[in-house]
């Protein structure tokens, strides 16, 4: 037991936090904005999956994991696509909708995965080089600091200086106002002639080419291949963060720490054999989510026409 | 320069032509004609369901005509959206509002505006000001605009409408949830706003305002327009006649006699509401048998909590409820009802009615665990036929048969299956929030009738309503809620109209005004 307070195990777990963190937070923000636009999707853990694919794909195709990002954010945004036409245009329950794209998202990556690279029989898994970690110049240089923030992946970087940039673009901003409003009272907006349908599209298309970006942190800059289950539930624990952070981007960030850290503490048990029931860790996300569900009752900042679909003139 | 005077005939703004408008089952509008002149405040009067609505909604871009067409200026306007509409100068406050609670007055207004996308709410925030202090009305603009009350709310609507720079404003009922002095202080300041040029047209079915306010009026009904007169050239007798199509009796009948024991007692109930608009703090009434006490009051003072607290669908956390000689502060709906409880719900369609279910389930609904209705847990299919078709008879409900989806019939008829359901059981209190809302003048009629045979019959009720002359109409005491509290309890010939509204404004603090 001694033996797990090292410091090394402990910055260990510091630096595998903010890595865990990374694809929970840009698929959680991207989440935030579409359902700040009233839009539930639920497909994150298929997009996710199709992101991780897609970039998978583009990158050992062309052997550029730049190309591979491209890749996975187009993969992610034809799921977005999807959703949108479903939700904003058809109109479809969006519960309904997101629970059938993301069985097409893990379906469907699964599927294309098989009929790429599977020739019969067991084959090595095919893999890309991953991208490395870019230490910041100086700052990486801080002890322990500079390791557990600044000697990370683009992404990682990407993520962090999304979270302002989220903030600013849905509280400062005209299209991000409206986009709120939207989420709130769709027909006031229409009543006031700000374009329903197209903000939708943009935001629930824009949080897909964040989940896909996400899926392709873990197969590009982690795995460094691709494998049917390699979101194992990210997604929901995404949506998750969402909830948590009460929609709200600062919290959202410290939502997805928190949860990263409780995976990475939780690894580490294991890998160490610690005899604690890491069980418990690995629930204790949905555990803090329903509890601050319950300790924001009172101000949550929950879009009030979430999920409502918005039909002009009807009653 | 145009020398024309700007009420001169022939001045006209917007015209509709021959527009219809059909919804599934309904002829909305019928060939309309409507033509309104610039700088006048022209009335859209009406019974509900008469089609206002749906033509200011075709004028603002809302809806399409199915036929005929708007002219704007004396051009064809096609319009689209309501984008269409405000960019030719057209505005409209609906009747349900229109904005987003979460947000600030000042984002309210800003929402739809401008082409700048960073945010300068600086600007929005200059005219706001000078807007109220133009108008004299106080809103502080970064207030968030569900927790301002009904009244203010009212202004966020007025006044980002006319930020859009607009000739023409259409008000859709705006009166409906104002004081009195609420209503008068609108009026003036539209007067103010049609002095400086602006074309107003607002919907009412409310005569008075008619005769207090407009120009010229145009009525409408089932649809179709009876006509366009000058106000000045009517009275209210002639409005009502238009608008009913025959000539309607202005006040229900009500025989005097003496009240009975005690039914209802209500002593000092808190209780909080999630938003904390519309908590209840302290309050007290009682209601006798054989007597209607009326409330009057603004919505969102503790209509609907002192609704949920009586017939028991939720609890006060102090004080005591006691109907006839049972303590029912904390009892359940079901056990409240076997009390002799009959209630009809403010909103009939969330809270009072399957709106899937056919007419004969709703008439049973909540009863069906009667002996009467039920064997065992199986329902008697016979029985519930006949009491339907006894109910549909007696209560005059128009439907095709009791087995009726229920969404298709309208809204006076909805009552109607409320009313014969909760009267059903020989109740001896009953509590109505807002019988008459939505329903047109026979419907209404023939709910008030109802109700004072039942107040006949010796039964207490207690009316909650924001129709003054309703209240006024079928009170035996008349009691004002404001903010969670009953501070003043009158007989109607001891009070007035003007007295009612300083109260429901919370303007003036009882004192020792109960009797
Ligand atoms: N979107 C809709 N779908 C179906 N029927 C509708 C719709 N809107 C209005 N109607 C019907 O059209 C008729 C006219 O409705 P409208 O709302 O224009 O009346 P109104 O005069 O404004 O009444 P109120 O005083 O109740 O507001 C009613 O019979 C109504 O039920
Ligand atoms: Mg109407």
């Amino acid at each position: 037991m001694e033996d797990f307070f090292t410091y090394s195990v402990i910055l260990g777990i510091f630096v595998a936090t903010v890595k865990i963190a990374t694809p929970l937070l840009i698929a959680a923000t991207g989440e935030l904005v579409a359902e700040s636009s009233g839009i539930l999707n639920l497909s994150l853990e298929g997009t996710m999956t199709i992101g991780a694919f897609t970039g998978f794909l583009v990158a050992n195709e062309t052997g550029s994991l730049w190309l591979g990002l491209l890749g996975a954010a187009a993969g992610g945004a034809a799921l977005g696509l999807l959703m949108a036409v479903m939700t904003a245009t058809v109109k479809v329950n969006q519960v309904v909708a997101g629970l059938a794209l993301n069985i097409l998202g893990l379906g469907g990556a699964f599927f294309w995965y098989r009929s790429v690279y599977d020739e019969g029989g067991a084959v090595a898994l095919p893999t890309v080089d991953r991208f490395e970690t870019v230490a910041v110049p100086l700052l990486s240089e801080i002890p322990a600091l500079g390791e557990v923030f600044f000697d990370q992946h683009w992404l990682t970087y990407f993520a962090v200086v999304m979270v302002p940039l989220t903030f600013v673009f849905l509280y400062r901003t005209k299209y991000g106002l409206e986009l709120r409003s939207i989420g709130h009272n769709p027909e006031a907006c229409d009543m006031r002639g700000v374009g329903i349908i197209s903000r939708q599209y943009t935001a629930v298309i824009y949080g897909g080419v964040m989940a896909g970006l996400g899926g392709a942190f873990l197969s590009l800059s982690e795995a460094g291949q691709f494998f049917p289950d390699i979101i194992a539930g990210r997604g929901w624990i995404a949506l998750a963060i969402v909830i948590f952070g009460n929609w709200r981007a600062s919290w959202i960030l410290v939502g997805s720490l928190l949860f990263g850290f409780l995976e990475a503490t939780q690894l580490s048990l294991q890998a160490q054999d610690v005899n604690l029931p890491y069980q418990l860790l690995l629930a204790l996300p949905f555990i803090l989510t329903i509890a601050a569900l319950v300790f924001n009752r009172s101000r949550s900042r929950v879009p009030l026409a979430l999920t409502i679909p918005y039909h002009r003139g009807e009653r | 320069m145009d020398t024309t005077p700007v009420t001169a005939p022939g001045n006209d703004i917007l015209v509709a032509e021959e527009v219809t408008k059909v919804f599934p089952g309904v002829i909305a509008n019928d060939a309309v004609n409507l033509n309104v002149r610039r700088g006048e405040i022209h009335c859209l009067l009406g019974e509900n369901g008469a089609g206002k609505t749906t033509l200011a909604d075709i004028l603002y871009g809302v809806y399409r005509p199915d036929d005929g067409r708007v002219l704007l200026n004396g051009e064809p306007l096609d319009l689209h959206s309501p984008r269409d509409a405000i960019e030719a100068g057209i505005g409209m406050v609906h009747q349900h509002f229109e904005l987003v609670p979460p947000m600030s007055v000042i984002e309210n207004v800003v929402i739809g505006t401008g082409a700048k996308q960073w945010l300068d709410l600086s600007e929005a925030r200059r005219r706001l000001e000078e807007f109220f202090a133009d108008y004299d009305v106080e809103i502080d603009p970064d207030a968030e605009v569900g927790r301002l009350s009904v009244g203010e709310q009212q202004w966020v609507e007025i006044f980002k409408t006319l930020y859009f720079g607009v000739e023409i404003l259409i008000l859709d009922e705006p009166t409906a949830v104002l004081t009195p002095q609420g209503v008068d202080e609108l009026f003036r300041i539209l007067r103010q706003m049609r002095d400086e040029g602006l074309t107003i047209i607002l919907i009412t079915h409310k005569l008075r305002e008619v005769i207090a306010l407009s120009d010229r009026v145009t009525v409408l009904r089932r649809g179709e327009v009876v006509g366009t007169v000058n106000t000045a050239d009517v009275e209210q007798r002639d409005l009502a006649r238009m608008m009913v199509g025959r000539d309607v009796l202005m006040q229900a009948d009500k025989a005097q006699h003496d009240t009975g024991e005690v039914v209802l007692k209500i002593d000092d109930i808190h209780l909080a509401s999630d938003t904390g608009r519309g908590s209840l703090k302290g309050l007290s009434l009682d209601v006798r048998g054989g007597e209607i006490l009326g409330i009057a009051g603004v919505s969102g003072n503790g209509q609907n909590a002192l609704f949920d607290a009586v017939v028991g669908v939720r609890h006060p956390e102090q004080g005591t409820i006691r109907i006839a000689d049972a303590d029912t502060t904390h009892a359940p709906p079901h056990k409240v009802a076997l009390q002799g409880v009959a209630s009809v719900p403010g909103d009939r369609i969330a809270q009072g009615l399957m709106m899937d279910f056919s007419v004969k389930e709703n008439l049973i609904l909540g009863n069906q665990r009667a002996r009467r209705f039920a064997r065992a847990g199986v329902l008697n299919r016979a029985e519930i036929d006949r009491f339907a078709d006894e109910s549909i008879e007696h209560f005059e409900i128009k439907t095709p048969s009791a087995s009726q989806t229920t969404s298709t019939l309208s809204g006076g008829n909805l009552q109607k299956i409320i009313m014969a359901r909760e009267l059903s059981g020989e109740p001896r209190l009953i509590i109505v929030h807002q019988p008459t809302r939505g329903l047109d003048i026979a419907a209404s009629e023939y709910v008030r009738r109802r109700l004072i045979e039942e107040r006949d019959r010796g039964v207490a009720v207690l009316l909650m309503s924001e129709d003054l002359d309703e209240i006024f109409q079928l009170s035996d005491r008349i009691a004002v809620i404001y903010d969670g509290r009953i501070d003043y309890v009158a007989e109607p010939e001891a009070t007035s109209l003007e007295e009612i509204g300083l109260y429901m404004a919370g303007v003036v603090e009882a004192a020792g005004a109960a009797p």
